[in-house]
């Protein structure tokens, strides 16, 4: 790149980002809530909230069929205001609704919605602007292994924390010269500041030991160096806590010889995605772990690794369990910790039986089947129910 | 001075190498790095393994310690560069890269000097090395040039730091070329590009392009593309479903390690840099263990290997065969092993059991 253009550049960039304050992290911080001072979305309709719900495309519409149908049939007190996303349609009014609608409930539930990477890059991913609109900008994965589901490794208990708005997704590319291409990945302290402090808030609620950030700056000096030095600025301020880092290459390495070792993991938004599609992987595949995206004002829940399962839409063989315990993450951040820990209770009872295991974990159940046994365990324990 | 002069003579006698030397009598002469740390010990492993299997290779050593050349720019001495451009293969050992040094890392000079644009890893279970992953059998090609490792990066104002990708035409039509054309060559059915689109729609697209372009000029063999996180959770759960993966830089150094660690790690996995020009440097990907170097202790599994690939490039399958299964019975039987195979033998003596194998093979 030139000096003329590279000067050109930062100057079309410098109005994106606001001028840093002098004092950095500790009035970064005082810019936050932190989730000590969290208030739920207030339950304005007669004690009920409405979230919002975007089905997306594959598998999705038949899950969230089966998430309202368990909450109604658990009394939960939360009305779904369903928004639906065309991802064939190249305007961005649908996207546009919908975030518009997760603005006024402040929560929402997400099947993911399809991206046709063939398609020019004018037609941008309509999750991923979600996302960054909404500056949903941490999303969390806890991987489990989970008994009764037969994996490699046993004992995994990982809890992935990826900076979800910036780094190599900020769909800023350019073609100066032809058969050239060039895509920027932007790195700011700001947001690397932030992540780290979510991580090392989360690790400290959740009483975990050791927080890993995972890398590549032995190459990337710049840019994954100064994520590195946020994190470690952070860290500073959480004694008890252990911090470690790893460059992503060994992670991988190590997460497929001795995935025991991990506790809890930050990282910009490209390993994020690696490494939490290998945890998830590790423990049982993308139908048994839940994901959530939060952001200062909203939050949005949807399986952890993002599929749409477009091969097995609409056969009633997808896994609902992934699905489902993303709505009980959703009941946790309602503050409706009852009905959560009830319907996961008997999600977890439902996986410890093989023979309902749907055709990803190797068995034969049925969705459905799999839903009406969930069903079935909160009846025989559950406060009260209501049958159609 | 007479030591200067006589080792004057006897270096111009060992520098006047025509080029009719490469061939004479069918033996290839090959140039061999030794490296640094564990590097020489392992590399003199190789030598006897290649002299018991009678293997028709000549080796030419040569040091790769970065020199100042003329305009200050950082290159490799010119003795091996002339060797590595005559010979065309060469075998190398771990390089340390010493940190503020002023250079660049070893591994980066040697792959500009050559333009090592393939990196190639076939990544094989091995019996009697077990990991939680049996039957895996899969070969990462990774573009070693250009991606994210470009080096490119600025700081636009305080705290924001931007880094380029950088993706060529020609450099993925390369990649992608070979790609099949390795397939092609070695009986592999598919070749599946891992890719990041559906975000990175130019860069990565481009990429997707050059790889389907090449795809319709190699019908026979399959190709398919996937995201990178779905190929991360499937490789995890299932690695027998993948044959050749084929991705720019960033992808390929986080997958060939998933896959290196899947089979056992860096201690048993070769590996290939495939240049312009005919040139093909194998190596052995792990570090140069410094606390183990001098004492016997080193496994020369991922060298040996890297030198088996070699073998195999340059067309002396028999040889190739023949050194490979002697590795692998050895491992298999598990009496001599290094300590890092779970066993508590010398590298010496790891050598010799190799070396026996094959001498009882004939």
């Amino acid at each position: 790149m030139t000096t003329r253009s590279v000067r050109a550049l930062s100057g079309a960039l410098k109005p994106l980002f606001s001028p840093r304050s002098p004092q950095g992290y500790v009035v970064a911080v005082c810019h936050q809530t932190h989730k000590s001072t969290y208030t739920a979305p207030p339950a304005r309709y007669g004690g009920r909230h409405t979230v919002t719900l975007i089905p997306g495309d594959g598998i999705g519409p038949e899950l969230a069929k089966h998430v309202c149908e368990l909450f109604r049939f658990c009394c939960v007190p939360v009305d779904f205001e369903v928004v639906n996303v065309d991802s064939t349609e190249t305007s961005e009014d649908d996207i546009n609704n919908a975030i518009m609608a997760i603005r006024r409930n402040g929560v929402a539930l997400k099947g993911n919605i399809e991206t046709n990477h063939n398609l020019p890059p004018s037609y941008k991913s309509r999750n991923s602007l979600l996302r960054t609109t909404l500056d949903l900008y941490a999303s969390v994965m806890h991987c489990q292994s989970l008994p009764g589901v037969r994996t490699q490794h046993r004992n995994i208990d990982i809890i992935t924390i990826r900076e979800n708005t910036e780094g190599e997704y900020s769909s800023l590319e350019h073609e100066n010269v032809p058969g050239v291409v060039e895509s920027l990945k932007i790195i700011t302290r700001t947001k690397s500041l932030r992540i780290a402090d979510y991580a090392f808030r989360t690790a400290r609620e959740k009483g975990r030991r050791r927080v890993t950030a995972v890398h590549k700056a032995n190459i990337m000096k710049l840019g994954d160096g100064l994520f590195l030095e946020c994190c470690k600025e952070v860290a500073s301020g959480y004694p008890e806590i252990t911090f470690d880092s790893m460059i992503v290459d060994n992670t991988t390495m190590q997460l497929v010889s001795r995935p025991q070792q991990f506790d809890v993991m930050v990282m910009p938004n490209l390993y994020g995605n690696v490494v939490s599609n290998v945890c998830a992987g590790l423990v049982g595949g993308p139908g048994l772990v839940p994901g959530a995206n939060y952001g200062e004002n909203y939050a949005v829940f949807e399986t952890g690794t993002r599929n749409t399962g477009k091969s097995i839409a609409n056969r009633n063989t997808a896994n609902p369990t992934a699905m489902l315990l993303a709505s009980c993450l959703l009941l946790d951040h309602l503050k409706l910790h009852g009905y959560a820990s009830m319907i996961r209770k008997a999600i977890l009872s439902t996986i410890t039986d093989s023979r309902l295991h749907t055709a990803d974990l190797g068995g034969k159940g049925s969705t459905s089947e799999m839903v009406q046994s969930i069903m079935d365990a909160i009846q025989s324990t559950g406060p009260r129910t209501q049958r159609h | 001075t007479a030591n200067a002069q006589l080792s004057r003579v006897v270096g111009a006698a060992k520098n006047e190498t025509p080029q009719s030397r490469t061939f004479i009598r069918g033996i290839q002469t090959v140039t061999l790095i030794p490296g640094d740390g564990i590097g020489p010990e392992i590399s003199n492993a190789v030598m006897k393994i290649f002299e018991a299997a009678k293997a028709p290779i000549r080796w030419e050593e040569r040091n790769v310690t970065a020199i100042r050349g003329p305009g200050g720019k950082w290159m490799i001495p010119p003795d091996a560069k002339e060797s590595m451009d005559k010979n065309k293969i060469g075998l190398k050992g771990p390089l340390k890269t010493p940190i503020a040094a002023g250079h660049p890392s070893m591994n980066l000079l040697l792959r500009k000097t050559f333009d090592l644009y393939a990196n190639v890893r076939p990544c094989v279970s091995i019996e009697g090395y077990q990991t939680p992953y049996t039957d895996v059998n899969l070969v990462t090609i990774r573009e070693n040039t250009e991606g994210e490792y470009s080096g490119i990066e600025h700081v636009i104002v305080d705290g924001v730091v931007q880094s380029i990708k950088l993706i060529t035409e020609q450099a993925s039509k390369r990649i992608a070329e070979y790609a099949f054309e390795y397939a092609r060559n070695n009986q592999r059915a598919s070749v599946t590009a891992v890719h990041k689109a559906n975000i990175m729609r130019m860069s990565d697209g481009l990429f997707l392009r050059k790889c389907r372009e090449a795809a319709e000029k190699y019908k026979d063999v399959k190709f398919t593309e996937m995201y990178l996180d779905t190929v991360c959770l499937n490789m995890v759960q299932d690695p027998t479903q993948f044959d050749v993966l084929v991705m720019p830089n960033l992808y390929g150094d986080i997958l060939s390690d998933l896959c290196a660690g899947l089979i056992g790690g860096l201690g048993v996995t070769p590996s290939g840099n495939i240049g312009a020009n005919g040139v093909a440097i194998f190596e052995s990907v792990h570090g140069t263990a410094p606390d183990i170097a001098g004492k016997d202790l080193a496994n020369p599994t991922a060298l040996l290997l890297s030198a088996v690939m070699m073998l195999r490039h340059m067309g002396l399958h028999g040889h190739a065969k023949k050194i490979e299964t002697a590795c692998f019975d050895t491992i298999r039987d598990r009496k001599v092993l290094t300590k890092d195979l779970g066993g508590n033998s010398k590298c010496s003596e790891f050598t010799e059991a190799i070396c026996q194998r094959m001498k009882d093979m004939d």
